[in-house]
C-alpha cells in the first residue's frame, strides 16, 4: 500500500469517524442526565436524511435552506418523542423506559417504510459536497473534507453552549442530580427538552452528511450506525462529550484502516464496534474518558 | 477469642475517607452498639464487613477466619446475616416466600430435582416451609403469610427483614437502625425482642441506632464514630459521660 | 383440604385433555395456513418464556435473543438435512467434512440445538452478566449481532447470506406444541421451588438477594443459561417450520416480537406469556393483510409494507406507557376463584 493510498483511507476513516463522533454525542448528552440509552436515536439520524432530501427533492428549496430546515424538524420531533415517550416514564424502571425507546425505534422506521417505502433513495448532493479534489497527490471527494470541518465546527459550538450559558450550566448540573438541580430553580423538562434537541439536531447534521457520504437514503440505515455510535459513546465514557468525539473517531477510524489493512475481515466490518463495545464493558466499564462512581448500598 | 475482629480497616471513596481505622472486637453473645452522627461511617461498616464494600485498608476476621475479600453470599454462609436501613424486603414476593428465600443458600439439590420434585427435594422444601413458619410465629408474622411483602406497615416490614436474615442461621446479626420509625412503646418491644432473639437463636448482635432509648438500653458495649474515626467505645454509662461523645453529638460551642 | 387438592388436580388433568383434544381437532379441520399459525403459537409461547424467565423473572434485560435462536436454528438445520441437501445448499463452497455426512433424527437435533445455544449462552453470559440493565442490553444485544455476522460469514459452515434451504418438514403441532406444554410445565415447577424463588430475588433487589447468601452469579448464570437453551430449541423448530433459515432472519427484529409478547402478558406471569404468546402471534398473521394490497370503498392501494410492524411499535409504547402490568402482571392463572372469593391468586402458580 502506498502512502497515498493510506492517506485516502484516512481520511475516509476520519470523516466516517466524525459522523460518528456528532451522532455518539447526542446519546451521551441523554444518558448523561436521563440515564436512559436512546434507541432511537439511531432513526433520528435516519430522519435528518430524509427531511433534507424531500426538501431538496420535492420542495426544491436551496440546499442550505432545505438543510437547516431539516434539521430544525429533526430537533423539534425529537423534543416530541421525549415528551411522549419518555417523559411519563420518568420514575419509572430504567428498563421500561428502555422498552419504550425500542417501541419508538421500530416505529420510527416502520413508519419510514410506509412513507418513505423500502427502497434506497438517491440523495441529491449539492456540487459544493460532490467535487473531487486533488491536495496533494490524493483525491478527495469534498464532502469527507467537509465532513470533520463542520463536524468541529459544531462541536467547538456545542462546547460553548454547554460551558458559557446558563441552559448549558443546567444541563451540567441535571447530570448531577435531579433533585438539586430542581431546588436550584432549573426547570427540568424544559432543559431534559433542550438536550433532546440538541441532541437531535446533531443527528440530523450527521445524518445529511451521511446522505451525502454514501449518496442513498433507505428506512433502516439509521440502525448500524445507531448501535455503533452508542458504543462509541461507552468507549468514551458515557455523559463525557469529549469522550464520545474520542470514541466515534477510534470505531470510525478502526473499522475503515481495518478493512483497508485486512481485506479479508470486510464482512466482519459490523462486528469491530460490538467486539471492542464488549472488551470496554469487561475491561474498563466507565470508558476511556468516564468517572468512577460507586454505588451505593 | 473474638466472634468478629476487624484489624484498623479504612473505606475510602475518591478522596473521602468514609471510615478510618476502625477496630472492632465483639465477643459470642455480645450486644454491640455502633452509633455516632449521620455521615459518621456506620452503614460502610456494615458494608465491609458483609463486604458489600471491600476495605482500601485492613482485614476482617469472623471466628479467626480472614473474610476481607469474601462475597456476600460467603460471609452469609459462614454466618453473618444483616438487616438494611432503607428496608431491602422481597416485595413484589409474598412474606413467606420472602423468609423461605433466606433458606436457599442451604438447599443441596440441585435444580433439576426441585423442578422434578423429586423425593430428596421436597424433604428439603417441607422442612424449609416449617422453619420459616416457625420463625414467623416466633416474630408475630404468622397472620400475614400470604400477604405480598410491600403491602406490610412499616413495623412489620422491618421484623419481616429480621425474619428473613434469621432464616440464614447466623452466629452474628447485624442490625442497621432496627427503631427507626418506631414510637416509644415499639421501641421497648424491639429491646425486649433482641434479648429474646438472643437467647432464642444464640446470637451474637451488633447494631447501628440512633435512638439512645434503644442504644443505651439494649447493649453491652457501644462504639461511637464521628467522621470516620472512632472516638469512643465502653459501656453505655461511660459512653453517656464520655465528654468527646457529648461534643460529636452536640457540638463544641 | 384433601377433596380440595383432589378437585384441584381432576381440574387441571381436564383442562390439559381439552387442550391436547383442541389440538387434535385443528390438526383435523384447519388447512395447512391455519395450523401453521398453530405451530407458529407453540413455538412463540416456548420462546417467550424463556424470555419471561432470563427478564420478567430474574431481571436480566437480554436483548440478545435472537442470536441463542440463530444458534439453535442452524444447529438443528445442519444436523438434520440429508448430506445430499447439504450439498446442494452448499454450492459456493462446500461444507465442512464433519458436517457433510451427520443426519440425525428431529428430537437430538432439537436438542443438540438447545445445548450449543446453551453453550453460547453460558460463554456469554459469563462476561455480560456482570452488567445490569441498559448496559446487560446493550452487550446481549451486541452478542447475538456478532452471533450473525459470523453466520454471514462462515461460508464452509453456515452457507453464508445464502442461508440454508430445503430443510426436513419435520414440524407439526405435536413436536410444537408438546415442546410449549413441557417448557410451562418446567416453568411452574420451577418456580413452585426453591431455586426459582431465588431467581425472583434476584429481580427484586441483588443486594438484598446476595444478603441472603444466594450466589449471584452462579443464578444468574443458571437462568441465562437454561433460557438460552429454550430459546435455542424454539429457534430449531421456528427454523424447521419455515423450512429456510438464513442470517437476516434472525436480526433484532425477531427478538422484538418476543419482547412485546413478555411485555403484554405481564413480566413475570407464565399465564400472560401463553395468552399473550397465542394473541400476538395470531395478530401477527391476522394483520399481514395490512401489508397487502387493501380495497377501501373509496380507494384501493398496493399494500403498505411496514404497516403491520407500525401497529405492533405502537402496541408495545401502549402497554408500557399505560398498562406496565401488561395482561397478568405477576399473577398466574389458578382454580382459586372456584373455592374463595377473589379471582386469581396473587403470585401463585398455575393448576395449584
Amino acid at each position: 500500500m502506498t502512502f497515498e493510498i493510506f492517506l485516502q483511507h484516512l481520511s475516509n476513516a476520519v470523516s466516517l469517524g466524525s459522523l460518528y463522533a456528532l451522532i455518539a454525542i447526542g446519546y451521551t448528552m441523554v444518558y448523561g442526565i436521563l440515564r436512559l440509552i436512546n434507541f432511537a436515536h439511531g432513526d433520528i439520524f435516519m430522519l435528518g436524511g430524509y427531511f433534507a432530501f424531500y426538501a431538496l427533492t420535492t420542495f426544491l428549496m436551496p440546499w442550505w435552506v432545505g438543510f437547516i430546515v431539516a434539521i430544525g424538524l429533526t430537533a423539534l420531533l425529537g423534543m416530541s418523542i421525549e415528551k411522549v415517550a419518555y417523559r411519563p416514564l420518568r420514575d419509572s424502571p430504567k428498563v421500561s423506559v428502555l422498552i419504550s425507546a425500542i417501541g419508538v425505534s421500530f416505529l420510527i422506521e416502520s413508519l419510514g417504510v410506509v412513507i418513505f417505502g423500502g427502497i434506497q433513495k438517491a440523495f441529491p448532493i449539492p456540487d459544493l459536497f460532490g467535487k473531487v479534489m486533488m491536495i496533494g497527490n490524493i483525491y478527495i471527494v469534498s464532502v469527507n473534507f467537509f465532513i470533520p470541518v463542520i463536524a468541529f465546527i459544531f462541536l467547538v459550538g456545542l462546547m460553548y453552549l454547554i460551558n458559557k450559558t446558563k441552559t448549558g450550566m443546567a444541563m451540567r448540573a441535571l447530570s448531577r442530580d435531579h433533585e438539586t438541580a430542581r431546588l436550584m430553580g432549573i426547570d427540568v423538562d424544559k432543559v431534559i427538552a433542550y438536550t433532546f434537541g440538541l441532541g437531535s439536531l446533531l443527528a440530523a447534521v450527521g445524518g445529511i452528511m451521511w446522505g451525502m457520504k454514501y449518496p442513498q437514503l433507505y428506512p433502516l440505515m439509521g440502525v448500524m450506525p445507531g448501535l455503533k455510535c452508542f458504543i462509541a459513546a461507552v468507549v468514551g465514557g458515557i455523559g463525557n462529550i469529549t469522550g464520545a468525539v474520542l470514541g466515534g473517531l477510534i470505531i470510525g477510524i478502526l473499522e475503515i484502516m481495518t478493512v483497508a489493512f485486512l481485506p479479508d475481515l470486510t464482512g466482519y466490518r459490523d462486528a469491530f464496534a460490538f467486539i471492542l463495545l464488549i472488551i470496554i464493558l469487561l475491561v474498563k466499564p466507565t470508558g476511556l474518558m468516564g468517572e468512577n462512581l460507586a454505588e451505593k448500598v | 477469642m473474638y466472634m468478629l475482629r476487624t484489624d484498623n480497616i479504612t473505606m475510602k471513596f475518591g478522596g473521602l475517607v468514609a471510615v478510618s481505622n476502625l477496630n472492632l472486637e465483639i465477643k459470642q453473645n455480645e450486644i454491640v452498639g455502633l452509633i455516632g452522627p449521620n455521615g459518621a461511617g456506620k452503614t460502610t461498616a456494615f458494608n465491609m464487613i458483609t463486604s458489600q464494600y471491600t476495605p482500601t485498608e485492613g482485614s476482617i476476621f469472623f471466628n479467626n477466619e480472614d473474610i476481607t475479600s469474601y462475597k456476600p453470599y460467603e460471609i452469609t454462609k459462614l454466618g453473618i446475616a444483616r438487616t438494611f436501613q432503607n428496608i431491602k424486603l422481597f416485595k413484589e414476593m409474598t412474606v413467606l416466600e420472602n423468609v423461605l428465600v433466606g433458606n436457599h443458600l442451604r438447599v443441596r439439590s440441585p435444580l433439576i430435582l426441585s423442578v422434578l420434585r423429586s423425593p430428596m427435594y421436597l424433604r428439603e422444601e417441607k422442612h424449609m416451609v416449617e422453619k420459616s413458619m416457625n420463625l414467623l410465629r416466633d416474630l408475630n408474622l404468622d397472620d400475614v403469610v400470604n400477604e405480598k411483602a410491600y403491602s406490610l406497615p412499616y413495623g412489620k416490614q422491618r421484623r419481616l427483614e429480621i425474619a428473613r436474615a434469621l432464616a440464614t442461621d447466623p452466629k452474628l446479626l447485624l442490625l442497621d437502625e432496627p427503631a427507626a420509625g418506631m414510637n416509644p412503646q415499639e421501641s421497648i418491644e424491639l429491646m425486649n425482642f433482641i434479648h429474646e432473639i438472643r437467647e432464642k437463636f444464640d446470637l451474637t448482635i451488633f447494631l447501628i441506632e440512633h435512638t439512645m432509648q434503644v442504644v443505651m438500653g439494649v447493649c453491652e458495649r457501644i462504639y461511637v464514630l464521628d467522621y470516620g474515626v472512632t472516638i469512643a467505645e465502653g459501656n453505655p454509662s461511660d459512653i453517656q459521660n464520655n465528654p468527646k461523645v457529648i461534643e460529636a453529638y452536640l457540638g463544641v460551642n | 383440604m384433601e377433596r380440595e387438592k383432589k378437585i384441584r388436580v381432576v381440574l387441571t388433568v381436564t383442562a390439559a385433555a381439552v387442550a391436547v383434544g383442541l389440538l387434535v381437532l385443528f390438526n383435523l379441520i384447519l388447512d395447512s395456513y391455519m395450523m401453521r399459525i398453530v405451530n407458529l403459537c407453540g413455538i412463540y409461547i416456548t420462546l417467550a418464556l424463556s424470555l419471561n424467565l432470563i427478564y420478567g423473572f430474574t431481571g436480566m434485560f437480554s436483548l440478545g435473543h435472537a442470536g441463542f435462536m440463530a444458534v439453535g436454528a442452524y444447529t438443528t438445520a445442519l444436523l438434520t438435512m440429508s448430506p445430499a441437501q447439504k450439498e446442494m445448499n452448499f454450492f459456493l463452497e462446500p461444507i465442512v467434512p464433519w458436517l457433510a455426512n451427520v443426519e440425525w433424527s428431529f428430537l437430538p437435533a432439537l436438542l443438540m440445538g438447545g445445548v450449543v445455544a446453551a453453550v453460547a449462552g453460558f460463554i456469554i453470559g459469563a462476561p455480560a452478566l456482570k452488567l445490569k440493565d441498559d448496559y446487560l442490553a446493550i452487550a446481549t444485544l451486541g452478542f447475538a449481532e456478532i452471533i450473525r455476522i459470523f453466520f454471514t460469514n462462515m461460508q464452509s459452515i453456515t452457507n453464508g447470506p445464502l442461508g440454508l434451504k430445503g430443510l426436513p418438514p419435520y414440524t407439526n403441532v405435536w413436536w410444537t406444541w408438546g415442546i410449549a406444554f413441557a417448557s410451562i410445565l418446567f416453568m411452574v415447577f420451577l418456580f413452585k421451588g426453591s431455586y426459582g424463588r431465588a431467581f425472583k430475588a434476584i429481580r427484586e433487589d441483588e443486594v438484598a438477594a446476595e444478603a441472603m447468601g444466594i450466589n449471584l452469579f452462579r443464578h444468574k448464570m443458571l437462568s441465562f443459561t437454561i433460557g438460552s437453551f429454550m430459546a435455542g430449541v424454539g429457534g430449531g423448530l421456528l427454523g424447521n417450520l419455515m423450512g429456510t433459515i438464513d442470517p437476516l432472519m434472525f436480526r433484532f427484529l425477531l427478538a422484538f416480537n418476543i419482547l412485546l409478547i413478555v411485555v403484554l402478558g405481564g413480566m413475570g406471569s407464565i399465564t400472560g406469556t401463553v395468552i399473550s404468546g397465542i394473541v400476538i402471534t395470531v395478530l401477527m398473521e391476522y394483520l399481514r393483510f395490512l401489508d397487502g394490497p387493501m380495497d377501501f370503498y373509496l380507494f384501493s392501494t398496493d399494500g403498505i409494507p411496514g404497516l403491520r410492524m407500525v401497529i405492533f411499535s405502537i402496541m408495545l409504547m401502549v402497554v408500557i406507557l399505560f398498562f406496565q402490568k401488561g395482561i397478568m402482571g405477576n399473577r398466574e392463572f389458578s382454580w382459586d376463584f372456584l373455592f374463595r372469593p377473589g379471582r386469581f391468586k396473587k403470585n401463585s402458580v398455575e393448576g395449584e
